[in-house]
């Protein structure tokens, strides 16, 4: 009972605390480079904004094109019910694979890409093929490091995984999960389409990848898809905590208590994580396109090694 | 004031007058039809510097069939000029290579030419002479991106054409000439003070530049003299204009590689920069501040605050200097080569950037500046224009600093009027140096570069015909030339770090 509580509260916490999470590291940002900021909520603000827009679809899109923001959001709303953020005990467990979440990210990744194509546009095709090319890279470096955690546990089950390293908090700290907590954070700063890989803020054209691609969505579809590339930063660094530092999330046998404990410590560490990212962000500047494959190579070169490490150390 | 010598040649002699002055080191600074009433004239300027040397070439030609062989093949910019001759005046250039439509787009009706006095209110559109030529370029996995007129940010209108095979740019064509609204013409007629408020509003943040270009050529026109001081005090007003534009656009190249923190601190400095012009002028971006016969300082800056922020900028550019990533996105991208920057006359940070001492205030200079020295950079990229930007802003301060010791500190805080208006207003009659009668020419070292202005007066002393002519007119050539081999995302960061005037090149 508490897994199916705790399941639909990471949900509910994800889908209502990823625009303010965004909201935060805005606010965080903008109060580093000496800017006062809109306000944590800006964000919900804005989505309300856009929802309340007359939803238009240019001429010569189809069913791809309209498709591609439910399918991004009900992607990302999966994973969130599947990952274990709050709880290792969600019913949808037995989806919890690692192979069937990192395939349900890019899923969402190829329906917008799709999205993006299907405009016809110019912008469109290059986010597209932009974006692509780093899915090609990041995918196979998520599933790498994430298998590198499972070899310990000999099961490609995240909820496994957790459920091992709460037990035994002393095996996380190891070279395999090092190596792999790098790789999987370059990737998730690629694939939220953050600085250095993205710039979410910027207004030219010619430099975006993420953002290219939904040039063309307004109103409601926009507002879909802003909210779910929010939870989708929520759930990869909800991820990252939950893999390398797991504490606090309930597992099986765990009362009504820990799973309201568990919440408060996710939302903590994912604002930290959160605040961190944005922190980091001021001091860097974005790549050079030709330079972001290089960037994610070598975070699939540490995935690799985690792997190789792991069976090493075993 | 310079003298300006004005040779009346024929039509068949100007490509060998043009070859001997180009030899000589001149360049083509203007080229402008003229209406007179019983022929068109062309007007060319050449100039040269150190020392300051100008000659005019007119010809005259039948004005029912405007024929003149072209320049093209002896200079870049003189075809540019025919072609823009050719559109709003019907001159037609004999021999051009490239005879396409330059400022009127293609939806005008032929025949149609809008500087003429009798081309009466604008026809209805059309389309005569078909579709805009983009060259197409063909191959296996090339494609175009057309990008614009209108963009995402609040930028100019500028349509781009870009033929790519997957990042890589193989050719671009910047489409250009989409705000015309008929500037010169608005001149004519008009008294020369009332063109002034025309005048610093050719491109918004040229003010300064634009107005005492034009406020110099008027003073020649009419034999005025002025002060001293008051070119002391417009030589301050111009470079805060070159301050507040040069920290704007090191902010803005930052911000393009997303290195906001060094644009919010860059932000701050330009305001701090805004505020002072406020005071010196009581406008922020300085207008009001030259005045045909003078300048009208408010307050005098003060140099110790003025240094403040310059030590600010100069922390500022090597913070992005000492950014791995900053510098590495900076460095080699869209080199202009400095063959190339000659050839096509480029001006101002964009030809300096590529190695050109070309500068109007060592080579065309209307006040002493005391020591200074040009700022050129060797590299051609967008690194080297960065660097002569922030050494500008340096160098401005300076000058700044050396011009205010020669304004008396007594007469500071007072408007730095020298002359009285009306005796500049009156045509001058005499004054036996002049060259042509009651025709002026202003050359200024405006921020982007220098800026051309050429001013013919009717005899009752309005304004007959103004001419002007933008740095951004030479160089928006050379952005083309820049980007190829470069890959698309960086063409926002390269665009950036030329800066051109999309206004201040259509008139």
């Amino acid at each position: 009972m508490t897994g199916l509580v705790g399941a639909v509260a990471q949900v509910v916490v994800v889908a209502v605390g990823s625009p303010l999470l965004v909201g935060l590291m805005r606010k965080i940002r903008a109060r580093l480079e000496g800017r006062v900021g809109a306000g944590v909520l800006q964000t919900w603000r804005d989505l309300r904004k856009l929802c309340r827009k007359e939803a238009i679809s240019p001429h010569g899109t189809g069913w791809v094109f309209r498709m591609a923001p439910l399918v991004l959001a009900g992607t990302a709303l999966v994973v969130a019910s599947v990952v274990p953020l709050v709880t290792t005990q969600s019913p949808m467990d037995g989806v919890a694979d690692l192979f069937a979440v990192a395939a349900l990210l890019a899923l969402g990744s190829v329906a917008l890409a799709l999205g993006g194509l299907d405009t016809g546009t110019a912008f469109g095709g290059m986010g597209a093929s932009r974006e692509v090319t780093l899915l090609a890279l990041v995918e196979p470096t998520i599933l790498l490091s994430v298998f590198a955690l499972s070899v310990r546990v000999g099961s490609t089950n995240l909820g496994e995984i957790v459920t091992a390293a709460v037990h035994d908090p002393m095996a996380v700290i190891s070279p395999v999960s090092l190596l792999a907590a790098v790789a999987l954070g370059v990737v998730t700063i690629a694939e939220t389409g953050r600085i250095p890989v993205d710039n979410p803020s910027t207004h030219l054209e010619l430099t975006m990848i993420h953002e290219a691609m939904v040039l063309e969505y307004a109103g409601p579809d926009l507002a879909l898809i802003e909210w779910a590339s929010g939870m989708r930063l929520f759930v990869l660094l909800g991820l990252l905590a939950g893999l390398f530092a797991p504490w606090g999330i309930a597992t099986a046998g765990a009362g009504p208590v820990a799973v309201v404990l568990a919440l408060v410590v996710l939302v903590f560490k994912v604002a930290v994580l959160g605040a961190g990212l944005a922190a980091g962000e001021v001091f860097m500047a974005k790549l050079r396109l030709f330079r972001i494959p290089e960037l994610l190579a070598g975070s699939f070169m540490l995935a690799l090694l985690a792997v190789a490490a792991s069976y090493f150390l075993a | 004031m310079t003298d300006r010598l004005v040779v009346n040649v024929t039509a068949a002699e100007l490509a060998d007058r043009t070859s001997r002055l180009l030899a000589g080191g001149y360049r083509l600074a203007l080229a402008a039809a003229h209406e007179d009433p019983d022929a068109l004239r062309l007007v060319y300027l050449y100039v040269a510097g150190s020392p300051d040397r100008r000659t005019e070439l007119h010809v005259r030609l039948d004005p029912n069939e405007p024929v003149i062989p072209s320049l093209a093949g002896l200079s870049f910019p003189a075809g540019r000029f025919e072609r823009e001759m050719r559109d709003l005046y019907g001159v037609v250039p004999a021999g051009h290579p490239l005879p396409h439509r330059l400022v009127r787009h293609h939806h005008w009706p032929r025949g149609w030419y809008p500087m003429r006095a009798d081309a009466g209110p604008p026809p209805a559109f059309g389309d005569p002479e078909g579709p805009y030529p983009f060259l197409t370029v063909e191959g296996p996995g090339v494609f175009e991106i057309p990008v614009g007129p209108v963009h995402a940010g609040l930028i100019e209108p500028g349509h781009f054409r870009f033929s790519v095979v997957g990042e890589t740019i193989l050719k671009l064509k910047a489409r250009l000439w989409f705000v015309h609204r008929g500037v010169e013409k608005l001149f004519a007629g008009r008294d020369p003070a009332e063109g002034l408020p025309l005048a610093e509003r050719v491109s918004g943040d040229t003010s300064v530049g634009h107005a005492l270009a034009y406020c110099l050529a008027v003073e020649e026109a009419t034999g005025c003299v002025v002060g001293e001081e008051a070119q002391r005090g417009r030589a301050v007003l111009l470079e805060l204009e070159r301050l507040y534009n040069h920290v704007t656009d090191i902010g803005a190249l930052c911000n393009d590689v997303a290195h906001g923190i060094l644009n919010s601190q860059s932000g701050r400095v330009r305001e701090q920069l805004l505020r002072l012009n406020e005071e010196v002028t009581g406008h922020r971006l300085l207008r009001g501040g030259v005045v045909p016969g003078g300048a009208v300082l408010r307050a005098l800056p003060a140099p110790g605050r003025l240094m403040a922020l310059a030590a600010d900028v100069a922390e500022l550019a090597a913070l992005a200097l000492g950014h791995g990533t900053v510098a590495d996105r900076f460095s080699g991208t869209a080199v202009l080569p400095a063959e190339a920057a000659q050839d096509l006359g480029a001006l101002g940070y964009v030809a300096r950037a590529s190695g050109i001492a070309v500068d109007a205030r060592s080579d065309h200079p209307f006040t002493d500046l005391g020591p200074f020295a040009v700022t050129t950079r060797p590299g051609g990229d967008v690194l080297a224009r960065f660097q002569v930007r922030a050494q500008e802003v340096a160098t401005s301060v300076e000058l700044i600093t050396y011009l205010l010791a020669g304004l008396s500190p007594a007469k500071a805080p007072n408007p730095l009027h020298t002359t009285t208006p009306g005796h500049c207003r009156s045509p001058g009659s005499g004054g036996g140096h002049r060259s042509g009668p009651g025709s002026g020419v202003g050359i200024v070292e405006g921020w982007r570069g220098t800026i051309t202005h050429r001013v013919e007066l009717a005899a009752d002393g309005t304004l007959r015909r103004v001419k002007i002519v933008d740095p951004s007119f030479f160089n928006w050539p050379a952005l083309p030339v820049a980007l190829s081999g470069a890959i698309v995302p960086d063409f926002p960061l390269a665009n950036k770090s030329f800066n051109l005037s999309y206004a201040g090149n259509d008139l």
